[in-house]
């Protein structure tokens, strides 16, 4: 479980949690800038999939290959992890364990020390995230750049990244423009508009100088190869590359759920991932490194290092939600989340948003720190048919709620409804009584307009829909009396 | 009654058990997993009579059909009921588009556009998705026009609107535009509180779109008011 420091990670500028999701769903339905953002990146996302699997003879095949090689090397972690860390070691790499979050930053910190690191490259990882390292790293004195463009955008903004692929997803390009403005031209522009490319070569060219003046470069894994070593990179903007090969020290920061089989195996959840993200084939840099630089090699680290990370992960391997460490970090549950579409990533409160998140969240920092994350689901299903490795999401949300309510983390209004109806269902009688003098009480109130736009003890409903007063006799009684007619006739 | 009338005209005697009240889907969905099976097992108990059952709202119909076997296993007693209430049980739309009778009546009328609104539990859990739209053929002057997103959930969600009435609305609100958009003048689906929630909404923004049961439509009962107009 992450420590308190890494739950109260955020900037400043931010104060955000699992406990809040309710205010701060409701200050991002708000949020005007927000909603504009998220309606473009909605439609982004599933089109790109879409297109992506149409392409491809049997994306159904390769989803159900997807998910029995995440089993099979689930169910063989162990041995998996013990091989890919001698064949790191073989490879002139080291290899660290870390428990939990604080035993991670702590390792990673002493190597950046060791190597008397003043700045440190990164590229886009969510387990650094998770482990909370920037301001680690920060409190230790060293200049920390993130050089994934999203990622670099939202460290000048101050904020956690909203969504796992697109971290600046919420971000609109006038809030970009405004953000360059004052960190790269101290306000001289005024805020003006600008055009993506222009903007874009403007963050390159800044980066350009800190990837050559960085000590350490710090990535993540995409997956990690057993049979080689070897930790697979995926991005879109080469940013991985440099972080790694021009530093004098590679830190690779990887779950222990990560490890696959085979190279084999890589590629074949590689096409899923590239498909089911962005609807790419492949994405345009995939890079398999194995080990610091070889002699021979033009390039690369003279030392590299690889932290393997539990938090939470051995136990959630043991218990009712294995199924979830099958995740590749796609992205494509959030994207067809009608939830997340709605309110952005920022509501959920930590590190992974959408459904992957409001799994995983309650796992990683307790359930009780995360009550309302298994609700904010209507339970409609689609993110588990577009996951490329068939994570059953709403059913592990509704075992979450299940583990809830035997645990007594249920509010005190729900459990009471539940009892009294739940005590109605099981005397129809009662339940008959119940519902005739509901209905008869609803037509009542329903008045004229025969539809109700106020409703006791269900002002959620009302306030923004009306709720139909029943018409005429309820259906039992209308087939009873169908029932005598007919007898009679 | 509209569905009653339905498989009667299709040749069936339908009963309606005494003592039936709920399928135990809230519970189920809230985490209360003991309530959900006495539920679970009082419906298998009052259904173990009849060769079909057959559920006019795809929610329930998953309940029954995809979850009573994953909440009584391991129940000795009464896993094989539920499995075998599983195989007798159909939602609607499912059973007659299987049964696949002619209608010996007059085909029913409803002149004029309609789209139709996929509820989730029924197209996901249950793959229901052509029957509806099969069956809708038959009636005479209705032109099916597609709106998008139509597998997008409606944010009624059971609880969830209770719960989270601000997200939910949020979501009902792009669904009733993508429904404007289609220029239907009436939305169509397979399950209640989709169709209520959508109505809901659509009432209290005063869009003239009418909101029926498929079934409604298909036994011609779809010339009144719609869900949640007054007669
Ligand atoms: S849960 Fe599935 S869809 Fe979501 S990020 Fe993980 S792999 Fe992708």
């Amino acid at each position: 479980m992450p420590t308190d420091r890494a739950l109260g990670r955020r900037g400043k500028a931010m104060q955000i949690s699992p406990q809040e999701f309710k205010p701060q769903a409701r200050a991002a339905l708000k949020d005007a800038t927000l909603q504009q953002a998220l309606g473009r990146a909605k439609v982004g996302f599933t089109e790109k999939r879409r297109k992506g699997v149409e392409h491809f003879d049997d994306f159904e095949a390769l989803r159900e290959r997807g998910r029995r090689i995440r089993d099979h090397a689930l169910n063989h972690m162990d041995e998996y992890l013990e091989r890919l860390e001698s064949m790191v070691q073989a490879a002139g790499g080291q290899v660290h364990w870390a428990r939990d979050d604080a035993e991670a930053r702590d390792i990673i910190l002493g190597l950046c020390q060791q190597r008397q690191a003043r700045r440190v490259t990164k590229s886009k990882s969510m387990i650094t995230e998770e482990i909370a390292l920037n301001p680690a790293l920060e409190r230790a004195g060293m200049d920390v750049v993130e050089t994934d463009l999203g990622e670099y955008i939202i460290q000048l903004a101050k904020e956690p990244p909203s969504h796992i692929i697109g971290p600046a997803i919420h971000k609109t390009r006038q809030q970009i423009s405004e953000l360059f403005d004052t960190y790269h031209h101290q306000g001289a522009l005024k805020a003006k508009l600008r055009e993506i490319p222009e903007l874009v070569t403007e963050a390159r060219e800044v980066l350009r100088d800190k990837f050559l003046s960085a000590d350490v470069g710090i990535t993540g894994a995409n997956f990690l190869v057993a049979e080689t070593g070897s930790i697979v990179l995926v991005t879109n903007e080469g940013n991985a590359d440099l972080t790694h090969t021009l530093p004098g020290m590679h830190i690779s920061v990887a779950g222990i759920d990560k490890v696959v089989p085979t190279l084999e195996d890589a590629t074949t959840l590689l096409r899923l991932l590239g498909r089911s993200a962005t609807g790419q084939e492949m994405s345009c840099y995939t890079t398999f490194v194995t080990g610091p630089r070889r002699t021979d090699d033009p390039d690369g680290p003279e030392e590299f290092h690889l932290v393997l990370l539990d938090n939470g992960r051995s136990r959630m391997l043991s218990g009712p939600y294995r199924d979830m460490l099958r995740c590749i970090r796609c992205a494509a549950c959030m994207n067809h989340c009608p939830v997340y579409g709605a309110i952005g990533g920022h509501a959920y409160g930590w590190v992974y948003p959408g459904p992957m998140g409001s799994v995983l969240t309650p796992l990683f920092v307790g359930l009780e720190n995360a009550r309302d994350l298994p609700h904010a689901c209507t339970l409609n299903g689609r993110c588990a048919t577009v996951c490329p490795v068939k994570i059953p999401l709403p059913d592990l949300l509704r075992q979450l709620r299940s583990d809830q309510f035997r645990q007594d983390i249920v509010d005190r209004r729900t459990r009471l409804g539940l009892r009294v109806w739940g005590y109605l269902a099981r005397q129809p009688r009662l339940y008959s009584l119940a519902t005739r003098v509901g209905s008869r009480l609803l037509r009542i109130l329903g008045g004229r307009r025969g539809r109700l736009s106020r409703l006791p003890l269900a002002g959620g409903w009302t306030s923004g829909r009306d709720f139909p007063a029943p018409q005429g006799a309820r259906f039992r009684d209308q087939w009873k009396k169908r029932q005598q007619q007919r007898r009679q006739a | 009654m509209a569905a009653a009338e339905l498989l009667e005209r299709a040749g069936y005697r339908v009963e309606v058990p005494e003592g039936q009240t709920c399928c135990g889907q809230p519970a189920w969905n809230s985490g209360d997993e003991e309530q959900a099976r006495e539920l679970a097992r009082q419906a298998i108990h009052q259904l173990r009579e009849f060769d079909h059952v057959v559920v006019p709202s795809g929610s329930c119909a998953a309940t029954m059909i995809c979850h009573y076997p994953t909440l009584l296993a391991g129940d000795r007693e009464w896993q094989d009921a539920a499995y075998d209430l599983a195989r007798r049980t159909r939602e609607l739309t499912a059973f007659l588009a299987e049964a696949s009778v002619e209608p010996t009546e007059t085909p029913a009328r409803f002149p004029g556009k309609v789209t139709y609104h996929d509820s989730c539990s029924g197209l996901r859990q249950l793959t229901i998705h052509d029957q509806p739209r099969q069956l809708l053929q038959r009636v005479e002057g209705l032109t099916l026009q597609e709106m998008e997103d139509t597998e997008v959930c409606c944010g009624f969600g059971g609880t969830f609107c209770i719960k989270y009435p601000e997200i939910s609305e949020h979501m009902v609100s792009d669904k009733v535009e993508r429904i404007q958009e289609s220029g239907a003048r009436a939305v169509l689906g397979g399950d209640l509180g989709c169709l209520m929630n959508i109505a809901g909404r659509m009432q209290r923004l005063g869009v003239p779109v009418k909101a029926y049961h498929v079934a409604e439509v298909l036994a011609g009962h779809a010339d009144g008011p719609g869900i949640g107009e007054k007669g």
